[in-house]
């Protein structure tokens, strides 16, 4: 996959989760710039982004998680 | 909402949580039943919460929910908690698991020790189960202990004292004996869920650590759906009646093309012997109250000549209604409804072709129609929807299919007749009609609670009030009991009057609606009167109190007989009879107190 196709595949999860299809999603998206992103929806938003690219992120990353555009690193480097 | 329905995708569901909640309360077809719900949580429970509000929303129930503090569930519930009060809850889910344990015995502990941990462990829950009972007297439903993430002792775990597994076993042993001795009090069985989801997917150290939830994000809405359906259960929205289609459902093949004789049930071919295991998990069903009915598209004899193989597992009797026929099969099922006086939202109707199941689930929304796919898995979808969910087990569910039965029956049998007095007679009704006696007090003091269509005064009492009347100089009783060529109806009628001077005051006379209009009114009437000649009193006086429910009953009196000689703006009246010497019965058709013919 290329890092645009899962900026697309993440920006259509997270439009789900937060059921907005208006949300626009970058590299430096963090949780304060969407509506209803809480440390409870996080924990959704990081279930359901597992479940879509099939892969489970190591505790230490989801420690460290910084934005999207760190979620996406973390993604390619797990689905190519 | 099909996508809340078992079995469900669990990932999907936390997913779209927040779209489907919307949807789910913007649905105005839905009169929903709300309910406060406290969760007292030994680990988070958000999604907990989440996945169960929207299951329960699913089914009518609309929840409010009380949340503990991450890990509070023991203070929360144990200490004065004003905020707690004041929810008020309806309900109390106590959401703990093998995480809350405090006291793990380890390899160099004795049997004595282990004895002891065991002991505290168990005991600081019943503390706060007891507390929570009296305190806010509402169902309480707890989770049992699943299995260890790991064992120590490997293998012998299981059975040596001092294994984790031997530990949580014996705990949850001590927490059924709590339960099979206390009322209100329900166990929801993680145990069970966690071993049916894997415990190698269930223990999630990620979701623990970094979360604290006591299991993988994606087991929680199995875990919420298993609560969800002891709340329906409790409330009453359990299903009643299972309606099977035949070929290719209960056997093997369709019995009309390939002959009687071909179709596969019995023991002979492994797909055989799987719809024998299906008939036999559908004929257990009975047992716990489930209503077992046919809908077929078969000729009927064709149909039922199926369960005149000695190899078939179910029988013809095992079925309440039968319905084989060219009908459209959701028309089936309403009239099936309507012999049985349910409604179609109560039927799970289990059929192998999927056009036959969209079109009941297009015409009939509410009743439930599982995606049974292929036979072997028939026995686990049904099993695990958990449409007939048990929180208690009474006789009455044990004979429900034996009265139904009998109801179905007569309903039938009463359109060969055109006079109705002749149908009347033909049920070869026997009366038994007599003062309380002991055995029957825990019934009649029933009667007297639930009782509200057919009651005149709709006085409640307790069981010490019925004894002190029963025993009583001053009060003429009867209770009345009604048994037909189909089925003994048991205690049907409680007639409760007080003796002042020559006259008897009727403070209760109900009957149950299961035998309106055979006449039970008029044989009661004529004992009461009887007993009354015997006790010397010349005049009864009888009392309709109206209340929302038993405007049925308005006239009662007048239709014995009665005088009306007063009635107030509310619509309270009192009557009267003067017994007269030449009064004649007004009961023809019950046989009452005859001695049985050898």
């Amino acid at each position: 996959m290329t890092r645009e196709e899962v900026l697309e595949k993440v920006t259509e999860v997270i439009q789900d989760v937060f059921d907005d299809d208006t949300i626009v999603v970058t590299d430096e998206t963090v949780a304060s710039d969407v509506k209803g992103w809480d440390s409870l929806m996080h924990i959704t938003l990081i279930g359901t982004i597992e479940d879509e690219f099939d892969i489970r992120f190591a505790l230490k990353d989801v420690v460290e998680m910084k934005n999207v555009g760190h979620m996406i690193d973390l993604i390619l480097s797990q689905v190519n | 909402m099909r996508e809340l329905d078992y079995p469900f995708d669990a990932d999907l569901l936390i997913k779209r949580k927040v779209k489907l909640r919307k949807q789910l309360l913007a649905d105005n077809g839905t009169a929903f039943v709300d309910k406060r719900i406290a969760i007292l949580g030994g680990s988070t429970t958000n999604e907990i919460k989440n996945m169960l509000e929207l299951f329960l929303l699913n089914c009518g129930i609309r929840p409010s929910f009380y949340e503990s503090e991450y890990n509070r569930y023991y203070e929360d519930g144990m200490f004065d908690n004003p905020l707690l009060s004041e929810f008020s809850p309806e309900i109390i889910y106590i959401h703990t698991t093998s995480h809350n344990i405090q006291y793990w015995p380890s390899p160099s502990d004795t049997p004595e020790s282990i004895d002891e941990k065991l002991s505290s462990e168990y005991s600081g829950f019943a503390d706060l189960w007891d507390h929570l009972a009296e305190r806010y007297k509402c169902p309480i439903i707890q989770n049992n202990f699943e299995l260890p993430e790991y064992r120590l002792l490997g293998n012998q775990d299981a059975c040596m004292l001092q294994g984790r597994t031997n530990y949580v076993t014996r705990l949850n042993d001590l927490v059924y004996r709590y339960a099979a001795s206390h009322d209100n009090f329900y166990i929801h069985d993680i145990n069970y869920e966690s071993a049916a989801y894997g415990l190698d997917k269930w223990y999630d150290p990620v979701y623990w650590f970094m979360y604290k939830y006591a299991m993988a994000l994606n087991a929680i809405p199995y875990t919420s759906y298993g609560v969800s359906l002891i709340i329906k259960s409790l409330l009453g929205k359990n299903k009643k009646v299972l309606a099977l289609d035949l070929d290719n459902t209960l056997w093997g093949g369709v019995i009309g093309d390939d002959g009687v004789e071909n179709i596969e049930i019995g023991q002979e071919t492994p797909v055989a012997q799987m719809y024998t295991a299906f008939q036999k998990y559908v004929k257990d069903q009975k047992q716990i109250g489930t209503l077992l009915t046919v809908i077929s598209k078969n000729d009927e004899d064709i149909a039922r000549s199926g369960f005149l193989r000695p190899d078939s597992w179910l029988k013809t009797d095992d079925f309440i209604l039968f319905k084989a026929n060219w009908e459209p099969k959701d028309r089936n099922l309403i009239n099936e409804a309507d012999d049985l006086g349910l409604l179609p939202d109560s039927f799970v109707f289990v059929d192998d072709n999927p056009a036959e199941r969209e079109i009941v689930r297009q015409s009939i929304p509410n009743a439930a129609v599982p995606e049974i796919t292929t036979p072997e898995h028939y026995i686990r979808t049904l099993d695990r929807s958990g449409y007939f969910e048990v929180t208690t087990l009474s006789s009455d569910d044990i004979h429900r299919n034996d009265m139904y039965k009998a109801n179905a029956e007569r309903k039938k049998y009463k359109r060969e007749f055109t006079d109705y007095r002749d149908y009347l007679l033909s049920l070869d009704m026997k009366g038994e009609i007599l003062p309380f006696s002991p055995i029957y007090l825990a019934r009649i003091v029933q009667l007297t609670n639930k009782s509200n269509q057919f009651n005149l005064t709709t006085r409640r009492y307790t069981q010490t009030e019925i004894e002190q009347i029963a025993s009583s100089d001053d009060h003429i009783t009867l209770y009345g009991k009604l048994e037909d060529r189909f089925g003994d109806n048991g205690v049907v009628s409680v007639v409760i009057g007080s003796i002042k001077g020559d006259s008897l005051h009727i403070d209760l006379w109900l009957m149950s609606c299961r035998v309106l209009k055979r006449d039970m009114e008029y044989a009661m009437m004529d004992e009461l009167v009887g007993a009354c000649k015997n006790k010397a009193i010349s005049s009864i006086y009888g009392y309709y109190y109206p209340t929302p429910k038993n405007s049925m009953v308005k006239d009662f009196y007048g239709l014995q007989g009665f005088d009306k000689i007063s009635e107030d703006e509310d619509g309270n009246s009192v009557w009267r009879l003067d017994i007269s010497s030449d009064r004649r019965p007004k009961n023809s058709v019950i046989k009452v107190n005859s001695i049985e013919e050898e």
